[in-house]
């Protein structure tokens, strides 16, 4: 019984896998590649965001002077680029999370699917509608 | 049977956080990071913004999006480290930082928002 077992145990003949190495590199390549590590990076800038809104929250809560502190640092020229840079970061993010939404989510109505480009405009429509809103509730002197 | 994975959970927050972040960052990052401290816009009051974060539907909704946004940052930068730098013998370690980052934050926004007075 045990011979048997034993006899069943072969060695696989591989003398070595076919694996060339990935450089570390290898999205800079290409534009697609790259493309698509910038969309990756953009959580990156999302999570930056967080740290601004809790810093004017905590601001906020502080009273006026820490408020006034937090504007000021608002408006020096590095935060304001690196604020900068987030921004083009989230619209890239945007803009890449709405065109592909409607490979996301494919709907049907009454048995057809409906076509992409009315999904994919229909969120650019609601991206610009909640921007609106958002500015109108911020945007008072 | 497959072991139970976490996986989906996870996808799902990215994927919310991913539509939250879409929708609302960029209005709020032109506004808060470039259009009120550079002058192109006149920035809100003191009093209007303590007033508006005073209301509790503005601290949920405010909550909501760092929640979501952290939670799809870490999914995100996750694998950005996993397939970008292909460091996955690092795992163990990536995934306690990205979400323990992500869990740090909630909580935070949660004690700064709940305490807000």
């Amino acid at each position: 019984m045990s011979d048997t077992r034993q006899a069943a145990r072969y060695t696989e003949y591989h003398p070595r896998w076919y694996r060339p190495r990935v450089s570390t590199w290898w999205w800079l390549g290409r534009w697609p590649y790259l493309k698509f590590i910038l969309r990756e990076i953009s959580s990156v800038f999302v999570a930056w965001f967080v740290v601004v809104l809790l810093l004017q929250i905590r601001a906020l809560s502080r009273g006026p002077e820490a408020y006034a502190a937090f504007e000021r640092w608002l408006q020096n020229p590095l935060i304001v680029l690196l604020n900068l840079i987030t921004l083009f970061f989230v619209v890239f993010h945007a803009i890449t999370w709405f065109n592909v939404a409607a490979s996301a989510m494919a709907i049907r109505f009454h048995g057809k699917r409906v076509p992409d480009l009315l999904i994919v405009g229909t969120n650019y429509a609601a991206w610009a509608a909640i921007s609106l809103v958002v500015a109108w509730f911020l945007v008072r002197s | 049977m497959a072991k139970q994975s976490n996986e989906p959970a996870l996808w799902a927050l990215f994927s919310a956080g991913g539509v939250m972040a879409a929708f609302v960052i960029p209005v709020h990052l032109f506004l808060l990071g470039m259009a009120f401290p550079l002058g192109w816009i006149p920035a809100p009051s003191y009093e209007h913004l303590l007033a508006l974060v005073r209301l509790p539907i503005t601290r949920l909704y405010l909550f909501v999006l760092c929640f979501l946004a952290l939670f799809h940052w870490a999914h995100r930068f996750r694998y950005t480290l996993y397939d970008g730098l292909q460091i996955k013998h690092l795992n163990e370690l990536i995934f306690v930082c990205c979400y323990g980052g992500a869990i740090f934050g909630t909580v935070l926004a949660g004690y700064l928002l709940w305490n807000f007075r």
